[in-house]
């Protein structure tokens, strides 16, 4: 109806929000799938031993790390929430939100540089 | 989301919350040591360590996750709240079978 | 002023659900407020423009509209801080149905108000002493800093998660709800607690804060309903609320 989008959706604390929710259904798309593949050592060490060596791949690897990003990111969102939720209320959360941001970015890219 | 489900959501997170960081550890670990399949069944095969921590993480992952994804389907998607309590039943039952079947394929 | 503007434009919202932004040109002045904008269209341009306010003050909240995206009291909101480049747009509050132009039915908001046991149930009579509340206790502190909600509706239309689910009580009614579960005189908690701990109550709260960045009583519902998550997920625990 408003022609214009409601402008606090560019707020950091609603684009944590979303970030939180668009990578929990990412993790939630990939789980079955990582699932699967460990379970491929069911039939024995070889067919593990070939998924790994697949995924060695350049690309693999960086969607890898990027799932990393995404597990941290997640997991430092809902820390900040479970804050919300039981501590007594404090300010700052955009710098607190952003902070958690950052870290997960930092230690995506550390395991990146690692598997090159 | 109810009290119920919001309960069961907190705590699995809570609980998860060590165990991402052991996971996030061991994939910085195997990765430097860039571990083939032999490698890393070798460590777990066997292990009760592994099968409890990995255990508990799956169990607790799968009914995070399907709790998660049914507040996703309630406010993005058409379907209603019935619809979507089935769904969680059987996404969190999927990833409970499929994540039990990978640590007994790691560890037995 | 350094622009020499001498006019706004301003779109506002005409029809109902289904409708069209209208372009009308009113005359810029010093502390002018959006709220001046709007009666003066409907007082000089346009006499068939509905919409509503009543202190003109900023006591009574009847005033809220969209104004360039964001909800605001209209009486205390400024042009000079909204304008862009000269030009407005207000529409009705979002979230809520449109009767005509500015106005909308806030009879949901209200219902759920009374869906969230948002209402004092006594405990005593006249007959029996009156209860010595401090005002320094920790549970009045916290009912006092909700307090002052006087139902404008803008945290409801600000809210995404009201937007998303139609069953969310939303904000104001779990802020309300909040300051009489803090309430050492009201009777009635055991069905608060039951009915803001069922589907639709405190817990479809995602935390967005956007009813705290817009609240023009800077009251901070984000931070009620987080204690009512506290109490009703304890509740739940000792058994007293059945899920």
């Amino acid at each position: 109806m408003t022609a214009r989008r409601l402008a606090h959706r560019t707020s950091l604390l609603w684009l944590a929000a979303l970030v939180h929710r668009l990578s929990g259904l990412a993790l939630a798309i990939f789980l079955p799938l990582h699932f699967l593949a460990l379970g491929l050592a069911i039939r024995g060490e070889a067919q593990l031993e070939g998924f790994l060596r697949w995924s060695d791949q350049p690309l693999v690897k960086l969607a890898e790390s990027g799932l990393v990003f995404l597990l941290v990111v997640h997991m430092l969102g809902g820390l900040r929430l479970l804050l919300i939720e039981n501590l007594d209320w404090r300010d700052r959360q955009k710098e607190l939100a952003a902070v958690a941001a950052g870290i997960s970015a930092v230690v995506a890219l550390i395991l990146l540089v690692r598997m090159f | 989301m109810n009290v119920r489900l919001y309960v069961w959501q907190r705590a699995t997170a809570a609980l998860m919350l060590p165990l991402v960081l052991v996971h996030v550890t061991v994939i910085f670990y195997a990765t430097r040591r860039g571990m083939t399949a032999a490698d890393i069944l070798a460590r777990t095969r066997g292990s009760i360590v592994w099968a409890a921590l990995y255990g508990t993480f799956v169990i607790a992952a799968a009914i995070h996750a399907a709790i998660g994804v049914r507040n996703v389907l309630t406010e993005w998607s058409p379907l209603g709240e019935r619809a979507a309590s089935l769904f969680t039943v059987a996404f969190g039952a999927a990833l409970l079978l499929l994540g039990l079947r990978a640590v007994a394929a790691v560890v037995l | 002023m350094s622009d020499a503007r001498s006019e706004l434009t301003v779109s506002l919202w005409r029809g109902a659900q289904q409708g069209r932004y209208e372009r009308y040109n009113v005359p810029l002045r010093e502390n002018q407020t959006v709220l001046d904008v709007v009666t003066f269209v409907q007082r000089h341009l346009d006499p068939t423009l509905s919409y509503r306010f009543a202190c003109r003050v900023g006591v009574c909240g009847s005033c809220a509209m969209t104004v360039n995206g964001r909800p605001r009291w209209t009486c205390r909101t400024h042009v000079s801080t909204v304008a862009k480049a000269g030009h407005l747009e207000i529409g009705p509050l979002e979230n809520l149905p449109v009767i005509k132009d500015l106005a909308t039915d806030m009879r949901a908001f209200f219902e759920k108000w009374q869906q969230a046991k948002g209402a004092f149930v006594p405990s005593k009579t006249r007959h029996d002493a009156i209860d010595a509340i401090r005002p320094d206790s920790p549970a009045r502190i916290a009912a006092d800093a909700a307090i002052e909600c006087i139902n404008c509706g803008i945290c409801y239309a600000a809210c995404d998660t009201v937007r998303w689910n139609p069953d969310y009580l939303g904000p104001a009614a779990l802020n309300r709800a909040w300051t009489l579960v803090n309430d050492a005189r009201d009777a009635g908690n055991a069905a608060r607690l039951a009915a803001v701990a069922a589907a639709g109550g405190c817990h479809a709260c995602h935390s967005h804060q956007s009813c705290q960045e817009y609240c023009p009583q800077a009251l901070n519902p984000t931070a009620s309903i987080a204690g009512l998550k506290r109490r009703t997920a304890a509740a739940y625990l000792r058994g007293e609320i059945k899920a």
